[in-house]
């Protein structure tokens, strides 16, 4: 497995780049992932990784994509639950890049 | 509907469970295993009979003569072989395995 | 999270499929590969069960405590269908009686079923697959 060094702390991760052990995530990982993919963290981005977050240590999975549209909705209003918002966030594809900013392992069912 | 059951009556309960919930007219099919509940002597053998009143019981020819059992099958079963078996999933618009 | 979801299978044919779930959560994989199909087949907009018979109904339970283990906790999965509207979820009321089980001891809302009852609804599915 590839390792990833970050101020001194070695974070494994697999062959996509998702971290491997959940548990070791923290902001400095998350900058690093989101400069891996290429996107400029904002208050909006922390928002719905965070979310992802407390989802995932919810539920123990991450969500699908219209099921995280829905929740974020419910959470953070109209203007933030829906497709147009959170692909201009992640223009890739919240399920991918949001999760693994996030630190969550990938997808299931995700091709 | 078609229930196929392939684990041994007297090991574990999905045979049971399968005649509990299959409705009258279905069929059931036995095969590896599951083929011992079809065969005389057996712990099975009264639950099969008395099912067979409802439903169409068949058990797979092969397993049974894989096994010694092909002599001793419970009249009311019926026995197929492999392209029976293609047979019975075809005709039936819906098929659950016991696992 | 899938972006899976943002395909249409273009037949809008929705089909009655049963999930059947006979097996306790940690021994076998079986549970937790059922469920993650379960999520999987949400993403086409079929008409869902959910049923647990037998020792699948072990896979309800609240309380469970998965550290010990090292495996994942799944149970807490279970309170996700919601979200993905998968909200028919079925027990066999024979597989908790069996178990000294009731609904109180289960993690989510479920319909409680008599063995004909059961029967009725499996001989009505189009797709039941078994875990």
């Amino acid at each position: 497995m590839p390792m990833v060094n970050i101020a001194g702390k070695d974070y494994e991760v697999d062959e996509e780049g998702y971290l491997i052990d959940l548990s070791q995530w923290n902001e400095d990982i998350a900058k690093y992932m989101a400069v891996e993919e290429k996107v400029d963290l904002t208050e909006g981005h922390w928002e719905v990784v965070n979310f992802l977050r407390e989802y995932y240590a919810e539920y123990q999975i991450a969500p699908a994509v219209r099921v995280l549209t829905k929740a974020i909705g419910k959470k953070l209003g109209p203007d933030k639950g829906n497709n147009k918002y959170l692909y201009e966030l992640f223009p890739y594809g919240p399920a991918k890049q949001a999760c693994k900013i996030a630190g969550l392992p990938k997808p299931t069912g995700c091709i | 509907m078609l229930h196929i059951v392939n684990k041994s009556a007297t090991d574990r309960g999905s045979l049971e469970s399968c005649l509990a919930m299959a409705t009258k007219g279905s069929a059931v099919l036995l095969i590896e295993d599951a083929v011992y509940a079809a065969t005389t002597g057996g712990a099975a053998a009264a639950k099969i009979q008395a099912a067979s009143a409802d439903l169409k019981i068949y058990a797979l020819g092969p397993d049974l003569a894989a096994r010694g059992m092909a002599a001793r099958v419970l009249d009311g079963v019926n026995v197929v072989d492999y392209a029976g078996f293609v047979d019975l999933v075809a005709e039936h618009k819906s098929c659950q395995s016991w696992l | 999270m899938s972006d899976m979801d943002e395909m249409d299978d273009g037949s809008g044919i929705v089909k009655k499929f049963m999930f059947l779930n006979r097996k306790a959560p940690h021994g076998t994989v079986y549970a937790l590969e059922g469920l993650e199909v379960v999520l999987i087949t949400a993403a086409f907009d079929q008409d869902v069960s959910m049923v647990f018979t037998d020792d699948g109904v072990y896979q309800l339970l609240k309380g469970i405590d998965t550290k010990g283990i090292e495996v994942k906790d799944f149970s807490k999965t279970y309170r996700a269908l919601d979200g993905y509207d998968i909200e028919k979820l079925y027990v066999d009321q024979a597989s908790m009686d069996a178990r000294g089980l009731t609904e109180d001891d289960l993690i989510v809302d479920v319909t409680v079923l008599s063995v004909d009852e059961m029967a009725n609804l499996m001989a009505e599915q189009d797709v039941v697959i078994s875990f």
